[in-house]
């Protein structure tokens, strides 16, 4: 390109043969892979057509809509055997995504605290922190878990012996019964009302930033915030007729009836994972705040600001661009991790998924829908975090 | 154990893609041969089925079928590998050729025999599941089990009995689905469920391992029908043949009165049908492709049916169930074998 002489226009020169044009030649070597790709991908489709058929297993997406006849110990949406292998395996999804929601907002409160306390000042914390680290980044989360099911159903009592540590609130063997408020229209206000709230708040603080900007005077957004959604919920509580009939749970025959329950399976998997991926996060945490270079910690603190102003404002949105990537992919660990549920009875998409396969023999479709699914969730989860790490970005000015 | 059934099914998906189309018939024979073992597949947790001792020695009703089938083949019932599996990654195993003959209370059912691309062969155990519960429970009947929450195998039928079952007595329940047998025993008998179900076979395995067996009882109700069969590939009715041989020689032998201790005498016998039967009168093992002593051998080797039944479930075993319907049709039970001849 650099011999290129602007003066003269290029000319056509004499014909080169078709073996010496390199660009016709990678054309050619493309189109030839392609080919071959797309010949094994058909012979090895067709082939297992075959012998699946030899064999006489059943194939294709058919069972979904066939009765699942089997039931699944916990579900978001109402689900019983008689419902379809679909909404079994639909149970099973939002099973997992249960799991890994509550699992990763956790994680990352919890690892962020360990990380930030592992830098302390303090002796104690600090050592606190390293040995949390440095143990549970050890163990296999299997065995963590096997650990955490085993003291959840062998250390608390049978449902006739629950603990009842607050009026309403039940331990036992069966999982965590909390009482909850009676269904009421209420509720639904109230709701209307945390989301308007968070809209103000959202509103409030860019207000703030702005004047900020232009007078140089701070607002108390925090605060504000606080007040803002609790107060408006609470209006609408008393507007909604104040209801207070609580939904108590109560022993009847075996179990407990009424309330929420939370499983000891849900329990221990959560703990688990969440333990285990924070010690990652919290390593993760503090080598992003680490890679700030010391003298802005300095500087920072020579203009007056108070330390935790120091991380608010200075070390944190520098750390964020360094801990954002490797954050993203112990996400996808915990989600991924989530399917080990099979060994302690909760019902995720994989054991779900797991007995719709024995039932129907179908392995191959079965399997091919696992990988599907969690290739989504990665795959979401990904473009969310990638979404998020361009917005925090450090703007270089 | 997820990792397992994914190998597996990946297994699966392979042996599909890259067998040329078109082979069998004596396959499996031939490739047993050469491997010089017999591949077993076995539950590998269940006491008296098929589990190992103290000793790391495999022990067990579908275990001693195991041997049976390799004492056919080989003359020698140490020429077989079992392979423990869980019940969701069995009939997968079998698919994918990773085992040659499941022998592991596995229940024969129209969609398993069909769908699966499985052949069951010739019943070794009748069965029929049933729930236990903790004495202390005070839980007389199944019908007064509303409300429980229950310990069940994934992947099995009884995992669809018990659905069944309650759904047909309108009573709710929730089950606690965990793979490993023994995993789910140690969960029941910490008190996580009020109740285990499965196959009385089995209950009365768990029980025996129990850190106090009589705090359990079975209840008495049997919700359904399992009839338990040791089970090949389709496509191979040879190797199908002689599994099933295998299994009906033990049987066969006990209808004769032939035992591990007498069936050298019983080479003498002058009974045209004993003589057929142990290879003395030529013919059947030919038919099969196999050595013509092989019934004797088993006998010899493993025993009768009813040998191998005390010896692993029965009476004087911790398990001590009756014959019941694994009595010889002579005695009221279901166990008949076709002639040999």
């Amino acid at each position: 390109m650099d011999q290129q002489t602007p003066t003269t226009p290029t000319e056509p020169q004499e014909k080169i043969s078709f073996w010496h044009d390199p660009d016709r030649l990678a054309i050619f070597y493309q189109a030839l892979a392609l080919t071959i790709v797309v010949l094994v991908g058909y012979y090895l489709f067709s082939n297992t057509l075959t012998n699946l058929e030899r064999q006489n297993i059943a194939t294709g997406f058919g069972f979904f809509g066939k009765e699942a006849a089997f039931e699944i110990g916990e579900s978001l949406i109402s689900y019983s055997a008689a419902d379809t292998y679909f909404r079994a395996l639909a149970v099973g999804v939002l099973n997992t995504l249960k799991v890994a929601f509550a699992g990763i907002i956790l994680t990352v409160i919890l690892g962020t605290f360990v990380g930030i306390a592992r830098l302390s000042s303090n002796w104690l914390v600090s050592r606190l922190a390293a040995v949390y680290t440095e143990v549970l980044q050890d163990i296999p989360v299997l065995l963590q878990l096997f650990f955490w099911y085993a003291i959840f159903y062998e250390v608390l009592p049978s449902p006739r012996q629950a603990l009842n540590p607050v009026a309403g609130v039940f331990m036992s063997n069966r999982g965590l019964v909390v009482g909850v408020p009676e269904t009421h229209p209420a509720h639904a206000w109230m709701l209307a009302a945390f989301a308007a709230g968070c809209l103000a708040v959202w509103l409030l603080r860019r207000w703030a930033v702005h004047r900020q900007e232009e007078t140089g005077r701070i607002f108390p957004v925090f605060w504000s915030a606080v007040a803002i959604l609790l107060v408006l919920p609470a209006l609408a509580w008393v507007a909604g007729g104040a209801p207070t009939a609580m939904n108590v749970p109560e022993l009847q025959g075996f179990n407990f009836e009424g309330g929420i329950n939370i499983s000891p399976e849900f329990s221990a998997l959560l703990l688990g994972l969440v333990l285990y991926t924070a010690a990652f996060v919290a390593e993760i945490v503090r080598a992003g705040i680490q890679s700030v270079s010391h003298g802005q910690t300095e500087a920072a603190m020579s203009l007056g600001l108070r330390p935790g102003k120091v991380l608010q404002l200075v070390i944190l949105p520098q750390a964020l661009r360094v801990i954002i990537p490797p954050l993203t992919s112990q996400m996808l660990n915990l989600t991924k991790n989530s399917s080990l549920a099979v060994a302690i009875g909760y019902p995720d998409f994989v054991s779900v998924a797991n007995t719709t396969i024995n039932q129907t023999g179908q392995a191959i479709e079965g399997i091919a829908l696992i990988m599907a699914v969690y290739l989504f969730f990665s795959l979401t989860t990904s473009v969310f975090m990638n979404w998020y790490n361009k917005k925090v970005k450090l703007v270089e000015r | 154990m997820k990792g397992r059934i994914t190998v597996l099914a990946v297994a699966l998906l392979a042996v599909c893609m890259l067998l040329p189309a078109g082979l069998f018939a004596g396959e499996t024979l031939d490739a047993v041969k050469k491997k010089g073992v017999v591949t077993v597949g076995v539950n590998g947790g269940l006491f008296g089925f098929g589990q190992p001792d103290e000793t790391g020695e495999w022990k067990g009703l579908d275990v001693d079928t195991g041997r049976a089938i390799a004492t056919a083949v080989f003359g020698d019932p140490t020429k077989v590998k079992f392979v423990p599996l869980t019940a969701v990654q069995r009939f997968t195993a079998l698919q994918s050729g990773e085992i040659d003959v499941l022998c592991r209370n596995a229940t024969r059912t129209l969609t398993r025999d069909t769908q699966l691309g499985l052949n069951f062969v010739t019943v070794n155990y009748y069965d029929g599941q049933a729930f236990m519960v903790a004495k202390k429970l005070g839980v007389k009947s199944a019908k007064e089990l509303s409300g429980a929450t229950v310990c069940v195998l994934p992947g099995t039928t009884t995992e669809q009995n018990a659905a069944d079952f309650f759904r047909t007595n309108d009573m709710k329940w929730k089950p606690v689905v965990i793979e490993q047998t023994a995993e789910l025993a140690k969960t029941f008998f910490a008190g996580r469920c009020d109740c285990l179900t499965s196959d009385a076979s089995q209950l009365a395995g768990t029980r025996a391992v129990a850190p106090n067996p009589a705090d359990y009882i079975i209840l008495p109700e049997v919700i359904s029908k399992e009839p338990l069969a040791p089970a090949v590939r389709h496509g191979d009715d040879q190797w199908r043949d002689i599994v099933d041989y295998a299994v009906l020689a033990m049987i066969n032998a006990e209808e004769l009165g032939i035992t591990s201790a007498n069936v050298d005498e019983m080479l003498k016998s002058g009974n045209p049908v004993i003589q057929r039967f142990l290879g003395v009168t030529e013919g059947n093992g030919a038919a099969l492709g196999l050595d013509e002593k092989f019934a004797y051998n088993i006998v010899k080797q493993v025993g009768n049916y009813g040998e191998v039944f005390e010896r692993n479930v029965g009476v004087n075993t911790p398990l001590g169930l009756e014959r019941g319907l694994n009595a010889l049709w002579t005695d009221g039970g279901l166990m008949y074998s076709p002639p040999f001849k």
